[in-house]
């Protein structure tokens, strides 16, 4: 009868400790949105959105740097996922387990997964733009940045490829297919979802960083010509103006804001559309 | 047919690789440069086209940037990139010729002799205590028991019974090279609670903190105090921080922030530095609550 | 072109890529090597560890580079924030999975998945003018280990959640049927049968966490106060490797630069040493 009433006693400890917990991290993360809605939404307006940064980033806009971030993020998905898709599917589907290739890779994925974003700043700074001449410009950036989003972008897309049941790849054996083309129709589909993840984790990985892009893309503000330009990305103009800008704080906020604006806009697309794709393959089986 | 439709994709990712491989190719040998200085400068009497890189102190970027901005209205050809460090990166990168341009947020020593160096505007150095610090003023000696740790109470010094907060720069910073020659003190002496890198992290830092004492640049320094952040600039000999101390030439750890070249500037360089001297920036040097030179 | 050497070909274009993806970390660690090369090389290993203070110089000579209380400085954050994410972490997943109701529970893991997102600087813009100043209260001077252990706990729990997560998610149903036939409670369930089955799971947010907080700069780098010591206390002031590196980076030369670049191998070397340690213990379960 004790014992009943302590395990009762422990099992309602447990759950006010379990929700408390719920509701501390709810709390801390309401706090920190608080304090940026306070200081920012109110600077927030189309001509913020789609402006040059004027008065050393106190007054104007963001436009100019949203592009800048965008032009980073297109270079760095543009090698990353062909790259990370084309490693992701060997890792999968073409390498028997106890592969020395794939041993290898993985290995030197999970290291990768773990460098730190300044020690990818510190290399982008020493391969990209010394070494290879591209100087402080949104190509190192965005390349710098794909070596960091590659080990995220295949784990998703390998477990994606992973969760295709055998059924799918031996139906396409026993009508003929070739692997390329069993890929092209049948597994690709299927893992898409996991492609998508990957990518939305790589972008908001990519898009959060500061460390690796100060010493690779640069700190030019103003709207880039081409991809050798070095352009400022949005949290470094965050970085900037609460460090080194005096009356900056409020432009700073708003443009965290639009940061975890954007973030929230692809996590959303990104689940909308994975569950959308797996409606579709549920409803057409 | 239906394996068909794999080899754009695949052409796709080839031609990404390609274009990476292309740039090892060219780039391996001849460009060092972290700045990507342009080879292609200005010829004399021509319109003025080109880019041009300028490096170093995060006191001057601000300004240089704005004043960039101006530059390129004024000629549509040029490019001008600004990138942010310290002033002793900017000396290094205008002397190795990373960068066409360095700035330093101080004048050049004896051992830059090789380089010239360009005013474009004043600033000093000020020592800022929290508002609600009841000490008004600090004798040089007592800055330098302050950041030598041998006064650590506010008590000693006629202020409240609490520890001293005291907040240093980071290595290579000209505001702390300035700092610790006008007190003559060395970096290895200082016992700092806290050491920061940009200006503004010292204003947010001391703004957080009353008991903490500081130094930053008189520019960044006022235009808080004049825009509602609790600090105070404290006089320094008995002359106030002021940007008209550092206008009229009286305040004592006043700097010139300067712009950087090797003994032959290009054209292009030329034209912007003496661009950034005229009287039409001075707007923007105010706007930073720096001081014009006359 | 037949099956087989359009798959032959497609094998070969999918190993490159492999073998592209693969090399990053070897081209990585060559490149801190050759710009190490001159600090070890005018310094030597020894004074990275021995020197009395860190006082860098462009040349060695003039110079001393005791990296030391960065490790240090490194070690105690992570190990703070790893204590506190842990458990808040792996409470939350259990929240998703027994404890919330089910509308809530979709907001909450949404919720996780935003505070995975948020950019470091922001973290770290609040950490300066929020935090640092409520510690500063109780014992100044705010901004110190403790502020960092607290910047960085937020930041690797949703690391830790979302993995014990998708963790709790892959443990059988069946054994969640065998725990209510046995009469267990929500608690007994959780402990006796739920978080054993995930423990390799957790383990690996484990190791993904420890990583994270190794690496984290920028918000470090604002609320850590950044002074070169060895901590006594939790509101002592410090500076870890990665801080060290933004700090300078930007303003380094010569010999200095290159003993940043000797720290990025330090932390290099951390990581590795953390993988191989999470290929050890998780080899050890497959044989135990």
């Amino acid at each position: 009868m004790a014992d009943a009433r302590a395990a009762r006693a422990a099992d309602a400890a447990a759950a006010a400790l379990v929700w408390s917990s719920a509701v501390l991290v709810t709390g801390v993360f309401a706090w920190v949105l608080f304090d940026l809605v306070r200081l920012g939404a109110g600077q927030i307006d189309w001509a913020f959105l789609t402006g040059e940064p004027e008065d050393f980033g106190r007054g104007g806009g963001i436009g100019t740097i949203l592009v800048s971030t965008g032009l980073i993020l297109g270079v760095c998905m543009a090698v990353a996922a062909p790259l990370g898709l084309g490693t992701a599917v060997l890792l999968a589907e073409f390498t028997p387990d106890g592969s020395l290739l794939g041993l290898l890779v993985r290995r030197s994925l999970d290291v990768l997964a773990g460098v730190p974003s300044i020690v990818f700043g510190l290399f982008g700074n020493a391969f990209f733009c010394v070494y290879l001449g591209m100087g402080f410009s949104i190509l190192s950036g965005g390349l710098t940045s794909a070596c960091m989003v590659l080990p995220i972008l295949i784990r998703s897309t390998e477990e994606g490829f992973r969760s295709v049941p055998d059924e799918y790849r031996m139906g396409a054996a026993a009508l003929g297919m070739s692997r390329a083309a069993a890929l092209r129709h049948i597994l690709l589909p299927a893992a898409s979802p996991g492609l998508v993840v990957g990518l939305t984790l790589g972008i908001g990985r990519a898009l959060a960083e500061t460390a690796a892009l100060i010493f690779t893309s640069g700190y030019v503000a103003r709207m880039p010509e081409s991809l050798f330009d070095s352009g400022r990305a949005l949290s470094l103009h965050i970085y900037d103006l609460s460090m080194n800008v005096s009356g900056g704080d409020p432009r700073a906020c708003a443009t965290a804001l639009v940061l975890v604006a954007l973030l929230l806009a692809i996590n959303g697309s990104a689940s909308w559309m994975a569950e959308r794709w797996l409606h579709r393959k549920v409803s057409e089986a | 047919m239906h394996s068909n439709r794999l080899s754009p994709r695949l052409g796709w990712a080839a031609a990404c690789w390609a274009v990476l491989l292309a740039g090892c190719g060219s780039g391996a040998p001849t460009q060092a440069t972290a700045g990507g200085a342009s080879p292609e400068g200005a010829k004399p009497g021509a319109e003025l086209s080109g880019k041009l890189v300028i490096t170093g102190s995060s006191t001057v970027a601000p300004l240089c940037a704005e004043i960039g901005k101006r530059f390129e209205k004024l000629h549509p050809g040029v490019r001008v990139d600004v990138q942010t460090g310290g002033s002793s990166r900017g000396i290094g990168d205008a002397r190795g010729g990373l960068a066409d341009i360095g700035m330093a947020s101080r004048a050049l020593n004896a051992d830059e002799a090789d380089l010239m160096g360009h005013a474009i505007a004043r600033d000093g150095v000020c020592v800022i205590l929290h508002k609600d610090n009841p000490v008004a003023e600090l004798k040089d000696e007592q800055i330098v028991a302050i950041y030598t740790g041998k006064i650590a109470n506010w008590k000693d010094l006629g202020g409240k019974d609490a520890p001293i907060t005291v907040v240093n720069k980071a290595e290579g910073r000209s505001t702390l090279e300035l700092f610790l020659h006008h007190y003559k003190m060395k970096n290895t002496q200082i016992k700092a609670s806290v050491v920061i890198g940009d200006n503004e992290q010292g204003i947010k830092t001391v703004t957080g903190n009353p008991d903490a004492i500081g130094y930053v640049s008189i520019g960044t320094a006022e235009y808080a105090a004049t825009h509602g952040v609790p600090v105070k600039l404290l006089p320094m000999n008995g002359v106030a921080a002021s940007i008209q101390s550092v206008k009229d030439g009286t305040f004592p750890l006043a700097r010139p922030l300067t712009l950087v070249t090797k003994a032959e500037p290009s054209v292009l360089a030329k034209a912007f530095i003496a661009y950034a001297r005229s009287k039409d920036v001075h707007d923007l040097v105010k706007d930073l609550y720096f001081v014009p030179l006359d | 072109m037949s099956h087989s050497t359009k798959d032959a070909l497609l094998a070969w274009v999918l190993r490159a890529c492999a073998v592209a993806a693969g090399l990053i970390v070897v081209l990585i660690v060559v490149f801190l090597c050759l710009e190490a090369a001159p600090a070890l090389r005018n310094a030597g290993w020894a004074r990275f560890f021995t020197d009395p203070s860190w006082h860098p110089n462009r040349r060695a000579a003039d110079g001393t580079f005791n990296l030391t209380p960065m490790l240090w400085g490194t070690f105690f954050a992570m190990t703070g924030a790893v204590l506190v994410a842990t458990p808040l972490g792996v409470l939350s997943a259990a929240f998703l999975h027994f404890y919330a109701p089910k509308g809530l529970a979709v907001y909450y893991r949404r919720l996780i998945e935003l505070l995975a997102g948020i950019p470091s600087v922001v973290y770290g813009f609040w950490g300066l003018v929020t935090l640092v100043p409520l510690i500063n209260r109780v014992h100044p001077p705010g901004a110190s280990l403790l502020a960092g252990i607290a910047i960085l706990s937020i930041m690797i729990l949703p690391t830790i959640a979302l993995m014990a997560d998708a963790a709790l998610a892959n443990v059988p149903r069946a054994y969640l049927h065998g725990a209510a036939a046995l009469g267990l409670s929500r608690w007994g369930t959780l402990r006796g049968v739920v978080l054993p089955a995930a423990r390799s799971g957790l383990f690996t947010g484990v190791i993904l966490e420890t990583g994270r907080a190794i690496g984290e700069t920028m918000a470090i780098l604002m609320v850590c106060g950044n002074v070169v010591q060895t901590p006594r206390s939790l509101f002592d002031p410090i500076r870890t490797l990665t801080a060290n590196i933004a700090l300078e980076m930007a303003y380094a030369m010569g010999d200095h630069r290159s003993a940043l670049f000797v720290s990025g191998l330090m932390l290099m070397g951390q990581i590795v040493l953390l993988v191989a340690a999470a290929e050890y213990i998780g080899r050890g379960r497959v044989h135990g």
